[in-house]
């Protein structure tokens, strides 16, 4: 009997004793489906594990200047004085877009065509219904009823709502001057939902809603997304080879930090509201191991994990780019007596 | 003692002498062992109970530590000033504050009337056979976690109340003189009314039950004579039972009311988010609760986070108001009883 029962304890003990390879990050929940699938396949491939708590960008930024977290995930990338406060570095993961999504009787996906300065108002509060002239001027060819507009955005702090709001600031001065951009910003108007699954099931619910969330969640739930004129005056479809477009104008070698906001990118195909995300780890290391383990498990995604990108709707970075960013590794990551984590 | 054959009460010196107070011999053995357990059971429960207070303490102490920067940035105007603004960092507590407000307003207006109805069936009017059905039910109510009930609000109560129950209010009540513009707006089943609603199905099993229970309490005896004069049913509840429960009456809704007050996930599900005052009660709203289960896990800049511990220091202060005013209810009551007598 007792035998058995200190074999049970042992056999409990196990898989904590193996957990101790792990590595851990948080942050933002727009990447969250393609880091735990990347996480799921190097498991099966080199036994480590990869453990991600999507609780926001900001949440992210927080675990990492405290160090609970091995890396930290940030759609809202931090300029380099900030980075050099923290100590940290950053370099981007994946691209992605945001794409805005109704909620109207008798509209397809893709049929409803917006400005960003007619986005911009009706977030602003100034155009109140669907049937204002601004929207019928862009779509002559849609029935609109007179019905009132319900704006829903994000009640939590979020790298999408950055992002959004940053392309919103770029195209309207109304909205720079009344709104700014940020994680979390003072709507004039609107429900605020919590993370992309809040806005994705206000805006199916609500009749006469507008909201924005990332393209994997309106294409997995058959949301009505609108098309939005990009800086060259077309209106592109959203999808992998206009976000990857948007993605190839940011000049990433004369960045410091990486810090590029692909938003209201020139370029025909450009998809106007393209995101980023970007990950951050400390410059020095106290635990160089742990470092060595997310700078591994990062490089076999960009290299291995391109297809499972695609096929959640996200934009693996090109080769050219993961060869910058492993050569940042090598010259900024570097453990307690200057030694590179990465070579 | 000596035994007389007249018994005289007035004590020998001898007897005296054999009466004096002294010492008890100190126990032995089981007993010894006894007395130490006791008084280290006395000590255990009194640091338990000084462990509550000093909990106390130290929440208070972290909630006035933490509102620090905020009231230095802003000063007493922050609870009566309408802004959020994360990114010129400024910030006011009026909306959160009126929507918890406004909230358990509604919860209990709904919530009272029904659990009174509830707890007055169960005792007075239902038939044996479903009494104990119905009592385990609606425990059973209080029993599903919050957050199965925001979920079940946003995905099933809201379309219904959208499409039925706004529209309704909108053109019965919303077309009345003076209530009329709070029940005016777009019904997106989304809101004040919304979130009040869910609130009050949240805490009608708190106030059933404690009102069922100090109902059942009533010596049978006051109500046979009420019922043997002839009183009404109705008579002898408002007239009999009520009076007699009032304490325990009060006491559950109390608690009711400190459930929809501190009610956080249900609330952030349909209440909307939005930092506004609308004279309708359809338009979206925030509470105390729901704004910081939003925004406390990224906020980082200073005044933001402290304005957040600041929110939580108005709730910690509204609900022990609340139960300030209960008691001061309860003893004014008292006296009143007092004096009828």
């Amino acid at each position: 009997m007792k035998i058995s029962k200190l074999l049970i304890v042992v056999a409990a003990a196990m898989p904590v004793a193996a957990a101790a390879g792990d590595i851990t990050g948080a942050g933002a929940t727009f990447p969250y489906p393609i880091y735990s699938k990347w996480a799921d396949a190097y498991k099966t491939k080199t036994g480590v594990g990869m453990n991600y708590q999507s609780i926001g960008s900001g949440g992210g930024i927080k675990q990492i200047q405290s160090k609970t977290v091995d890396f930290g995930a940030s759609d809202m990338p931090l300029k380099p004085e900030e980075l050099d406060k923290s100590g940290l570095m950053q370099f981007p993961a994946i691209i992605g877009g945001i794409v805005p999504v109704v909620n109207l009787d008798g509209v397809a996906p893709g049929a409803l065509k917006f400005t960003g300065s007619v986005l911009a108002d009706i977030y602003l509060g100034k155009i109140k219904s669907w049937d204002d002239k601004a929207i019928i001027a862009l779509n002559p060819g849609l029935r609109l009823a007179a019905e009132p507009i319900t704006v829903v955005r994000r009640s939590d702090g979020s790298g999408t709502t950055f992002n959004f709001t940053d392309y919103l600031t770029k195209v309207s001065p109304e909205w720079k001057d009344k709104v700014g951009s940020s994680t979390a910003v003072a709507w004039p108007e609107g429900v605020g939902g919590k993370g992309n699954e809040g806005v994705s099931s206000y805006v199916q619910r609500i009749k006469g809603s507008i909201g924005y969330v990332e393209y994997a969640y309106a294409k997995k739930n058959n949301m009505t997304y609108a098309l939005v004129q990009n800086k060259d005056g077309q209106y592109p479809k959203p999808d992998n080879d206009t976000f990857q477009a948007a993605a190839a104008y940011a000049d990433w070698k004369n960045a410091p930090g990486y810090y590029q906001i692909i938003t209201n990118s020139p370029g025909k195909d450009s998809w106007p509201i393209a995101a980023t995300s970007f990950i951050l780890m400390h410059k020095t290391q106290d635990k160089p191991s742990n470092a060595q383990e997310v700078l591994k498990f990062f490089d076999w995604s960009f290299k291995n994990g391109q297809k499972m990108a695609e096929e959640l709707d996200y934009v693996p970075l090109p080769s050219a780019l993961i060869a910058q960013i492993e050569g940042s590794w090598k010259k900024e990551i570097k453990d307690g007596s200057g030694k590179p984590v990465w070579d | 003692m000596s035994t007389t054959a007249s018994y005289n009460p007035i004590l020998t010196s001898a007897e005296r002498a054999d009466l004096t107070l002294r010492e008890p011999t100190p126990p032995t053995g089981w007993a010894a062992s006894s007395r130490w357990q006791d008084a280290l059971f006395e000590k255990t429960t009194r640091a338990f109970a000084l462990l509550v207070l000093a909990l106390l303490a130290a929440i208070i102490g972290s909630l006035v530590y933490g509102s620090i920067p905020a009231l230095q940035a802003f000063g007493p105007k922050f609870f009566v000033t309408n802004v959020w603004n994360p990114v010129t960092h400024q910030f006011g507590a009026l909306a959160p504050i009126y929507g918890t407000l406004v909230t358990s307003a509604i919860a209990l207006a709904i919530g009272i009337p029904v659990s009174f109805g509830i707890a007055i069936f169960l005792t007075e009017m239902c038939p044996p056979v479903l009494k104990r059905p119905l009592g385990t039910a609606v425990e059973l109510l209080a029993a599903i976690p919050s957050i199965i009930y925001g979920m079940w609000g946003l995905f099933v109560f809201a379309p219904f109340f959208a499409d039925t129950i706004e529209p309704a209010l909108a053109w019965t009540l919303g077309r009345l003189w003076l209530i009329g513009p709070l029940f005016q707006g777009a019904p997106n089943g989304i809101g004040m009314l919304a979130a009040g609603f869910i609130l009050s199905i949240m805490v009608i099993p708190f106030i059933a039950s404690v009102m069922r229970d100090v109902f059942d309490i009533v010596p049978p005896i006051l109500k046979e004579s009420a019922y043997g004069i002839g009183c009404t049913t109705w008579e002898v509840v408002w007239n009999v039972v009520l009076p007699y429960t009032k304490v325990g009456v009060i006491g559950g809704i109390m608690l009711g009311l400190g459930r929809a007050l501190g009610e956080t996930m249900a609330v952030t599900f349909v209440i909307g988010n939005a930092y506004k005052i609308s004279p309708s009660l359809f338009e979206a709203g925030n509470s105390i609760a729901s704004a910081l289960a939003n925004e406390f896990n990224e906020a980082a800049d200073p005044v933001h986070l402290s304005s957040l511990i600041t929110l939580g220091l108005v709730l910690f202060v509204l609900t022990f108001i609340v139960l300030a005013c209960s008691r001061l209810l309860l003893a004014r009551l008292a006296r009143r009883e007092g004096r009828q007598t």
